[in-house]
């Protein structure tokens, strides 16, 4: 008992104060920005693993980027990436950012459901679907829920059962064979729920959008309510990302 | 000769592979060669060759660093005798076989579906319809658990027998996670793209698959890495390492119940991935690991920053490790649960952490060494009971040994960088085979080239596919509450088998 105490003790303060403006170490890639620096036009749009990269204007698809980072060491005037990690939005096209734009990514208030804030603003219960996720936006989310992140000191938390919660977070280019589940798993969750898509893989398909081992038609059926780029995502993304669409609004 | 012996990371004309009749190739392998001491199958795969099927296995023998490889013609005419009859090691590998390929097998014990891949040969097969084992007794129940899971973790189905609260039977279905990766590569031509499969076969083990892909590539490529660059390319695998088994630790302590444990190592983690980001911009490392080249070179303001937050994390670690394994609530829970035995572990072949919790000396890093691993004369870490406590501190022990090799490769590393080599294309009709021991165990990456040295086959296994088996086996009379520590202990890979 008094060993527990004294490592207990001996963490100390491990939690992050404010989410909101905590500073990340290190040379995150966060929140593009793309000058008007002239470039050759085919290079630029050749060296993306993804096709992320789109040409006059110049333009990048975060929710199809890998965050690799190839295209800011080629041509740094052209792009580069800043620490700014809140990259959620809710609509899919504001995700393409465009050469001279410096916008802040946010979400456009018209487009959240009015649900949204009045049910979930409080606590908000999220069930987790890994749709051929390659477990590291799955670990990613579960750093939300660490000491140092504590997403549940929010009301924000991940259940067991779809009957529990109040949405759905995918991870994944979304397989065919986990296709049925995903919808099995979404139809099992009340009224009214949510869709978040976390990652590029989720997005977009990633590197993996023209896989014919890949089904996205789930996504065809449903507005998604929150886009989260990341790959994988960083927690602070998708911890600002949620507070954003269920905080309470005037 | 029927076989030709090469080493890890060496490229040989595909011509010098003997070519078997297939009774010939099944004895060399199935009972010739595994039968020698520490042998075992890294890689058994085929890949199609003219209208028909080409077979290569890669035999690893440990005592003498080296690996056999050979291959076999066959055109699926007519069912073949198998390997696993002979040796249960290739069980898992014929299986892939059969449903890659619509090989069929006349005395097969087992062959059921792999992982559904959306190329296989039986499309009438679907992820659906798993024929799973059955027992008919009203004593009796099952309990189906899955694909999507209570937790944050991949999908998979546990089908359980149960006497009460007594596991009988496991069988475990997977394949939910197939994003088609290995056609992928052949597809990908960019060597970026590449690069960015191979760090997102599994994201839990950025490091150890994208390392085996470079070093695979450099050795088709005729590249010789130098120095500093295996360098940093050997701290990232052994930092990745300390990384997910301190997760692991937490994880394990969650499953039991001991909250303090599971808090403490989860933190301990945070600092361990956020150096991965200060080195290359990414908490999991993808990006740090290139063919050819580094994008993020090792500064000695980086290697400082290491040692500093080594020594910090060590305190900690050591205190509530201290506490976790002389807590008899925890001891009680670890203790004979979920164990594999030395011979069991020898029959399914497991790898990594699965084989030496076990007495089973497999381990790359000192059999067929890579990178620095020779320098550093790794001795393996045995435990030998095969239980949950077993799995619990080899990482334990793990840890404290990454933390040493980290400490003793940072002494050696000069910044002077030389020129960066430059990197020319695969050599025409090549296969190469590289060996990374990874946090999880022996990963192996093959590859084959054709004329223009584009890639004609690009095999991939992740040590889960050794394993998976072995979590089982290892439930069985175990009570069904004991499963999640049982299977948090293995850690195994979904996405890594499921390619």
């Amino acid at each position: 008992m008094l060993d527990n105490l004294k490592i207990l003790f001996h963490q100390g303060k491990q939690y992050i104060p404010d989410v909101t403006t905590a500073g990340v170490p290190g040379i995150f890639r966060g929140r593009p920005v793309i000058s008007t620096e002239n470039i050759p036009e085919a290079e630029w749009t050749a060296l993306c693993p993804t096709g992320a990269l789109s040409a006059s204007p110049a333009g990048i698809d975060l929710g199809k980027c890998t965050f690799c980072g190839e295209c800011a060491r080629i041509f740094p005037g052209k792009i580069r990436f800043t620490a700014d990690y809140k990259m959620a939005v809710n609509e899919r096209d504001k995700l393409v950012i465009r050469e001279a734009d410096d916008p802040v990514l946010q979400l456009n208030p018209e487009r959240i459901r009015k649900e949204i804030s009045s049910f979930f603003s409080g606590s908000l219960k999220l069930r987790q679907v890994s749709a051929g996720g390659d477990n590291s936006c799955e670990m990613e989310l579960n750093a939300c829920g660490n000491v140092n992140f504590d997403m549940g000191r929010f009301g924000i938390e991940f259940v067991a059962s779809p009957r529990h919660a109040d949405g759905i977070v995918i991870t994944g280019p979304i397989t065919e064979n986990m296709a049925k589940p995903l919808q099995i798993c979404y139809d099992a969750i009340p009224e009214p729920k949510i869709i978040i898509l976390a990652g590029t893989d989720a997005i977009s398909g990633g590197i993996f959008a023209d896989s014919p081992a890949i089904n996205r038609s789930f996504l065809e059926r449903y507005t998604v309510d929150l886009y989260i780029p990341g790959n994988p995502i960083h927690p602070l993304s998708f911890i600002n990302g949620v507070l954003e669409l269920i905080r309470k609004r005037k | 000769m029927n076989y030709i012996s090469i080493r890890n990371n060496e490229t040989i004309p595909l011509s010098a592979i003997p070519e078997l009749g297939y009774a010939a190739f099944l004895e060399l392998n199935a009972m010739s060669l595994i039968k020698k001491a520490s042998a075992h199958c890294v890689s058994y795969f085929g890949y199609p060759d003219n209208g028909k099927t080409r077979l290569i296995c890669c035999i690893a023998n440990d005592d003498q660093h080296i690996i056999y490889v050979s291959s076999a013609v066959v055109d699926g005419s007519g069912p073949l005798p198998s390997f696993s009859r002979q040796n249960l090691v290739f069980e898992k590998f014929e299986r892939e076989i059969h449903e890659n390929h619509g090989i069929q097998y006349s005395d097969h014990p087992w062959l059921k579906p792999v992982r559904y891949p959306f190329n296989r040969a039986d499309k009438k097969q679907s992820v659906e319809g798993y024929p799973f084992f059955k027992i008919e007794s009203e004593e009796l129940h099952e309990v189906g658990v899955g694909p999507i899971h209570a937790g944050i973790i991949e999908p998979g189905h546990f089908r359980f027998i149960c006497n009460g609260e007594q596991i009988l039977h496991l069988e475990i279905q997977l394949g939910y996670q197939h994003r088609g990766i290995e056609p992928l590569f052949l597809e990908k031509k960019k060597l970026l793209q590449r690069s960015t499969l191979a760090e997102n076969i599994a994201g839990d083990s950025v490091v150890g698959h994208s390392l085996a892909f470079v070093n695979s590539w450099e050795s088709l490529c005729h590249f010789q890495p130098d120095r500093e660059l295996k360098l940093s390319r050997t701290i990232a695998l052994e930092l990745e390492r300390l990384a997910v088994h301190t997760g692991d630790l937490g994880a394990i302590c969650m499953d039991i119940g001991y909250q303090l444990g599971s808090s403490v190592y989860g933190r301990l983690r945070t600092p361990l991935i956020n150096y991965f980001q200060q080195w290359c911009g990414n908490r999991l490392a993808k990006g740090l690991i290139r063919p050819g080249k580094s994008d993020y070179p090792l500064t000695k303001t980086l290697t400082d920053e290491l040692l500093r937050l080594l020594a910090e994390y060590e305190k900690d670690f050591e205190e509530i490790s201290e506490e976790l394994f002389s807590l008899p609530s925890a001891l009680a829970r670890f203790e004979k649960t979920g164990v594999i035995t030395h011979e069991q572990a020898l029959t399914l072949g497991t790898v990594g952490i699965s084989a030496r919790m076990s007495a089973v000396k497999r381990d790359i890093r000192s059999s067929h060494p890579h990178d620095l691993y020779g320098e550093l004369q790794h001795q393996p870490l045995i435990k030998n009971h095969g239980d949950v406590h077993s799995r619990a501190r080899l990482r334990k022990k793990e840890i404290n040994q990454s933390i040493e090799y980290i400490r003793e490769l940072i002494q050696t590393l000069h910044v002077a960088r030389p020129e960066p080599a430059s990197l020319a294309g695969p050599r025409a009709h090549s296969f190469a085979v590289s060996l990374v021991e990874g946090w999880r165990g022996e990963i192996c990456h093959c590859a084959v080239t054709g004329e223009n040295g584009e890639l004609v086959c690009y095999k991939i296994k992740d040590p889960s596919f050794h394993n998976w088996l072995a979590i089982a086996l290892a439930v069985r009379n175990n009570e069904i509450s004991d499963f999640p520590v049982c299977n948090k202990s293995f850690d195994l890979s979904y996405c890594g088998h499921d390619l």
